[in-house]
């Protein structure tokens, strides 16, 4: 049947696409869901990232070659922003969760101007020959330039998570969200740990980004789009569940492809909001997280 | 009545007063194009400080509010030949609808899911306009305004006394919730939610009602615009500078009283309209960014708080 059909290339595009949300929401699971810092300029980042790799790749590399390169650059971009956020705001014992917010909407827009500055408004995008054509299963259709960053979204998050839960490095800052004090006592300076957390974070935005670029062409204010879409998911996982977060997003994923494939695409933005609504409002600690 | 109510109230009458006789005075139009703007981000920005300001929730989604009163108001007025000051009053309770539906999801959550949501208010409202045929969806609609009537020299005056009266109901409006009991509840929300719960300050009744005060004025403020652009459109109606600036304005002017938001809008937007001018937009965004983030940094009680702090009244 053709609407079987329909149905099922909506829920395989879903889950890629969920998948590819995963990894955008990646770096939020930390600085949100572990560090408890509201970075809603995290989506402006990955959009960073995205242009970042689109430069590299005019000069002839490989998008997830650069990718790669732009770990380094973006993981000490995270560390100056966590150095400026932490000058300005822990000092004065404890920041303000309304002032943070402000502070990183604030930085998001200066983020997005200064890409509209460079790289002008138009829409920018990445060709590479493995991502021109689509796989074909039976019925399902499946496009590589979908199927290649959904397969890099688990890979990455699988990486974050394990150093978060099997390495020294990765306890600590699991750590230093609960317990400053004891950390220090322990002998590590839960600022420098922090910082390093931030940093890392901010370079998994350059992953997402080149993962955001392969899917479709990109323009320097398409942060704020998937702003809804990374805090449902960390919200709704539960602030800090990495493996939750997957889970999530393909939920969110699906459900954005089967609203597009039988109402209309024009829907699909409200989607993940409506959904993050009505979980705060039914279930505020998350789906995987501990009541608190 | 105090003393400074009624310095409060005469300078009320002052404003009134100019707002419907400056258009009889200046003869260039464009002041009142201009001024319209400015007194839209007072009222916006007035709004806000209700809710943001007072009891310290911060709502990222005054576009939301902004454009469902645009949109209400074309639609009232292209449709049925509303009025233009009933499409404002629907507009408002609109507007305060909206905000208890939106403080009553999120409200009992932390401050950080309620900013979240408010900006998803934003987004799904838009996608709702944008996929509704009557309103005009993506491609916007037309909206041939009223006819000023005889004590207003033209259709941009008109609209500019119009504002006048919206900025100065809703400033008003902003002061009697300062000085009366809502206003220290929303302190006491401000300084210690769990503090003021345990001792018997009703938070969440309070909260819902500066959503609904604050929901109201930010619809309000949008209901003559389509009138003064005689075009309304999604992206413009749910415009994120209108969302930044609501929350720069009371930033940068200052939090705690009524005063500051003012302030901070007459001297963002007056800077504004002369940067669009002058300079590119873009560049008008860049530099309202950059003072958002200097104030939050640097002085985070705005300007109000770097000069009228010297009396060393509590830090509430």
């Amino acid at each position: 049947m053709l609407s079987i059909d329909i149905l099922l290339n909506a829920i395989v595009t879903g889950i890629l696409l969920g998948s590819v949300y995963a990894s955008l929401a990646l770096g939020l699971g930390i600085t949100f869901g572990i560090l408890h810092i509201p970075n809603i300029a995290h989506p402006t980042l990955v959009v960073a990232g995205a242009f970042f790799v689109y430069t590299l790749t005019q000069w002839g590399l490989d998008p997830i070659v650069a990718a790669l390169i732009g770990l380094v650059p973006f993981y000490l971009l995270g560390v100056v922003l966590y150095a400026f956020y932490s000058a300005v705001f822990e000092r004065k014992g404890g920041a303000n969760v309304l002032q943070s917010l402000t502070l990183f909407f604030g930085l998001s827009l200066v983020i997005e101007i200064l890409l509209s500055l460079g790289f002008g408004s138009e829409l920018k995008s990445v060709s590479v020959s493995y991502i021109g054509s689509s796989l074909k299963l039976g019925v399902l259709t499946v496009p590589y330039r979908l199927l290649i960053p959904a397969l890099l979204a688990p890979v990455t998050i699988a990486a974050v998570w394990f150093y978060l839960s099997r390495t020294n490095s990765g306890t600590a800052i699991r750590a230093v969200a609960h317990e400053e004090r004891a950390l220090s006592i322990a002998g590590l300076n839960p600022a420098s740990v922090k910082r390093h957390a931030f940093g890392i974070a901010t370079a998994t935005a350059v992953i997402a980004g080149a993962a955001l670029i392969m899917v479709g062409p990109i323009e320097p204010f398409a942060g704020r789009y998937q702003i809804g879409r990374v805090f449902a998911i960390v919200v709704l996982a539960g602030m800090g569940s990495i493996p939750g977060s997957l889970v999530i997003a393909i939920i969110i994923g699906i459900a954005e492809a089967l609203v597009s494939s039988y109402l209309n695409p024009s829907w699909s933005p409200g989607v993940a909001f409506a959904i993050l609504l009505l979980g705060l409002a039914l279930r505020p600690q998350g789906l995987f997280g501990a009541a608190r | 009545m105090r003393k400074n109510s009624l310095v409060f109230l005469a300078g009320i009458v002052i404003v009134l007063a100019l707002g419907f006789l400056m258009p009889w005075l200046l003869r260039n139009p464009f002041y009142f194009f201009a001024g319209y703007v400015v007194l839209q981000y007072v009222t916006i920005a007035t709004g806000w400080n209700i809710l943001g300001g007072y009891a310290g929730y911060i709502n990222f989604g005054a576009a939301g509010f902004f454009g469902a009163g645009v949109y209400l108001s074309a639609f009232l007025f292209t449709s049925f030949g509303l009025p233009l000051p009933l499409c404002i009053l629907a507009a408002a309770i609109v507007g305060a609808i909206l905000g208890v539906l939106m403080g009553y999801l999120t409200l009992r959550i932390q401050g950080v899911y309620f900013a979240i949501a408010t900006l998803g208010l934003v987004v799904v409202l838009e996608t709702i306009v944008h996929n509704i045929s009557g309103l005009g969806g993506a491609s916007g609609m037309a909206v041939y305004g009223p006819r000023p009537p005889a004590w207003s020299p033209g259709p941009s005056q008109y609209n500019f006394t119009v504002m006048v009266v919206i900025a100065v109901v809703s400033v008003a409006l902003a002061r009697w919730v300062e000085i009366s009991w809502i206003g220290r509840g929303l302190r006491a929300v401000r300084a210690s939610e769990d503090a003021a719960e345990c001792s018997g300050v009703p938070t969440l009744r309070l909260k819902l009602v500066a959503c609904a005060l604050s929901g109201a004025v930010l619809a309000a403020a949008g209901a003559p615009y389509p009138f003064y652009t005689s075009f309304v459109e999604p992206v413009t109606a749910f415009s994120l500078i209108i969302g930044l600036n609501a929350i720069a304005m009371p930033l940068i002017g200052g939090t705690r009283t009524w005063v500051g938001p003012v302030i901070g809008a007459l001297l963002l937007a007056s800077v504004q309209q002369i940067a669009t001018v002058t300079i590119s937009s873009e560049l008008n965004i860049l530099f309202v960014g950059a003072v958002l983030i200097a104030f939050v940094a640097f002085a985070p009680g705005g300007i109000s708080d770097l000069f009228g702090r010297k009396k060393g009244r509590a830090r509430l």
